[in-house]
């Protein structure tokens, strides 16, 4: 009898709770540490006021534009290579006759996203441990760039693949009606269309190389010192909101990315 | 008597073929892919090939190895050398860490699971416009620096942090709750660091969900209950599993949330690993215990395959 008249079959009661406060407990504390960047006092946890001042405090640091220099010469680096990598193999596995040894190839590709982080890391440093050792080889910052491109390779990879899938065939197959070359089709037709994947997996390799604490962490030499990684050296020394500052930024660089993979792909499935 | 009679569907068979013959006019494209094959081979699986083989040789005084080889890393997993009469002890250390990890990445696991599904579904049922926001809020913390994100967590349960500091104002405790470098702060972390790895798979799992199911269920009388456990939850098992994976395996190899929340004092694997190459400068046992857990995490993604058809699903 006290049945609503109208029943929404898709509620379940509490749901939109804990959607809430799922969402709250995921934001609040980041938001907190957010807002303390802004405390004018010298510590991270008594508010005082509004200041910009810790943001400045950062940008003078020489030891923050080692740091950013670093991260963004070997995000950027491994982001344009893995990312030729990637769109060459989702082609070369999308747009073939399926070929023996494609899901071992397949396998490949996403290896880097099953092995555990810390194994990665560890494999990494005895392997360039070991061609230090036995050919002399040390490829300076390199090592970590290398690194870098290897578990970036399948973060591009997948926006790719799924755009390639998702392709109409039959304006690549007009094309190669209209006699255009195997080059001119891709180029002409196949490419274009492939841009907002290939973007969006890009977006995604910048991400995860500019993040990684883990395997840089292991496999860094001296002077290599990344943004996560100095991050990493100020939490164990007294702290100031500066570390909130440099954290900010980190943060705000990932939502920024995320946010252009996210309305790209968005905007394909329309 | 033979009639060669092309039915409908052997005409779409025969136009798919076409299609496929012009796809697969260049052959040589599978080549394309060798540049990430190789760099993946080279700097990803050898490295791998690599710890296998270090994993049988002898420890460096200062790190490294030495080409010798031993079982000794295995060994010491598990036992300890007397120094006096040479005999094996049962030494549990390492076995203890294993345990309280896996117990750890399994509470995670449910505590993700009892949240995530009701986020899920609730992102999943809004409206289309409502849930590109919801998605895109869940999509920017999976994608957010973990260490950062761990920061914050600390920032919070430290001594002098907001909850302690809170607490005191209020009058409720007059000298602050220990809760950073306990057993707690990690489990707190690693939830929180792996939340998002729930939701994500669970949402793109019931957003395919078929409501005429749901409704048919509901005209047989069914209660809500019945509903959720009886047609929703079954028709996301793909998801579900896809979810519990995805943060089983990061949650049991966590390095930073105990490395910062478990301050060193409480280890997991994954500090107990790293511990190997740094300052107890035992490589072939780091080796071992990374393996180790490489079969761990083989045994998970097995059960995974054998669950779903062998479809790789994505957060």
């Amino acid at each position: 009898m006290a049945e609503p008249r109208v029943m929404d079959i898709k509620d379940q009661p509490g749901f939109r709770t804990i959607a809430i406060i799922c969402l709250l407990v995921l934001y609040v504390p980041v938001l907190i540490l957010m807002v303390f960047s802004l405390n004018s006092g010298s510590l991270v946890t008594h508010w005082e006021g509004v200041t910009l001042g810790w943001y400045g405090t950062a940008f003078l640091n020489e030891e923050f534009h080692a740091a950013a220099r670093n991260t963004l010469i070997i995000s950027v680096t491994a982001t344009i290579v893995s990312t030729i990598c990637a769109t060459l193999a989702a082609i070369g596995m999308t747009r073939v006759k399926p070929w023996r040894g494609l899901a071992a190839a397949f396998m490949v590709i996403n290896l880097p996203l099953m092995v555990p982080e810390i194994i990665t890391a560890v494999a990494t440093l005895s392997f360039f441990a070991l061609i230090a050792g036995a050919f002399g080889l040390n490829f300076g910052i390199g090592n970590l760039i290398l690194a870098h491109t290897v578990f970036c390779i399948p973060f591009a990879y997948m926006p790719i693949r799924a755009r390639l899938e998702d392709m109409d065939l039959t304006l690549e197959n007009a094309a190669a009606d209209l006699y255009a070359t195997p080059w001119n089709a891709f180029k002409r037709i196949t490419l274009p269309l492939l841009v907002p994947g290939i973007m969006s997996g890009a977006a995604l390799a910048f991400i995860v190389s500019f993040d990684d604490f883990t395997i840089t962490q292991l496999v860094a030499g001296p002077g290599q010192t990344t943004l996560p990684l100095y991050i990493w050296n100020q939490i164990r020394r007294p702290m100031t909101p500066e570390i909130n500052a440099i954290s900010t930024i980190l943060l705000l660089v990932s939502i920024l990315f995320v946010s252009v993979s996210f309305l790209i792909a968005r905007r394909r499935a329309k | 008597m033979t009639t060669a009679t092309l039915s409908p569907t052997d005409l779409s068979k025969a136009a798919l073929f076409e299609a496929q013959a012009v796809k697969t006019s260049a052959r040589r494209n599978r080549l394309l892919s060798l540049p990430a094959l190789i760099i993946i081979g080279v700097f990803g699986v050898l490295p791998l090939v690599i710890i296998c083989v270090y994993s049988f040789l002898v420890a460096a005084p200062y790190g490294g190895v030495q080409w010798q080889f031993s079982t000794d890393a295995y060994l010491n997993f598990m036992f300890q050398r007397d120094i006096f009469d040479d005999t094996l002890q049962f030494t549990p250390d390492f076995l203890i860490i294993y345990l309280r990890s896996f117990l750890f990445a399994v509470v995670t696991t449910v505590i993700c699971l009892l949240l995530g599904f009701p986020t899920a579904y609730f992102m999943a049922t809004r409206p289309p416009a409502q849930r590109n926001w919801w998605v895109l809020l869940i999509t920017i913390p999976f994608w957010s620096n973990l260490l950062v994100r761990t920061l914050a967590i600390m920032f919070i349960i430290r001594d002098e942090g907001l909850i302690n500091n809170a607490l005191l104002a209020l009058g409720v405790i007059d000298k602050p709750i220990t809760m950073l470098y306990t057993n707690f702060a990690i489990q707190l972390g690693l939830l929180y660091a792996f939340l998002p790895f729930m939701v994500l798979p669970l949402y793109s799992s019931l957003e395919k969900l078929d409501f005429r199911l749901v409704e048919a269920a509901y005209d047989l009388y069914a209660t809500r209950r019945q509903v959720l456990w009886r047609v929703i939850i079954p028709l996301s098992k793909p998801g579900i599993i896809a979810g519990c994976l995805l943060v089983f395996i990061p949650a049991l190899g966590a390095y930073v949330t105990p490395l910062i929340l478990g301050g060193g004092i409480h280890l997991m694997i994954g500090d107990l690993i790293a511990q190997q190459f740094g300052s107890g400068r035992n490589w072939p046992l780091g080796c071992a215990q990374a393996l180790i857990l490489m079969a761990a995490v083989l045994v998970a993604l097995y059960f995974y395959v054998r669950n779903t058809s062998g479809k790789v699903q994505h957060g």
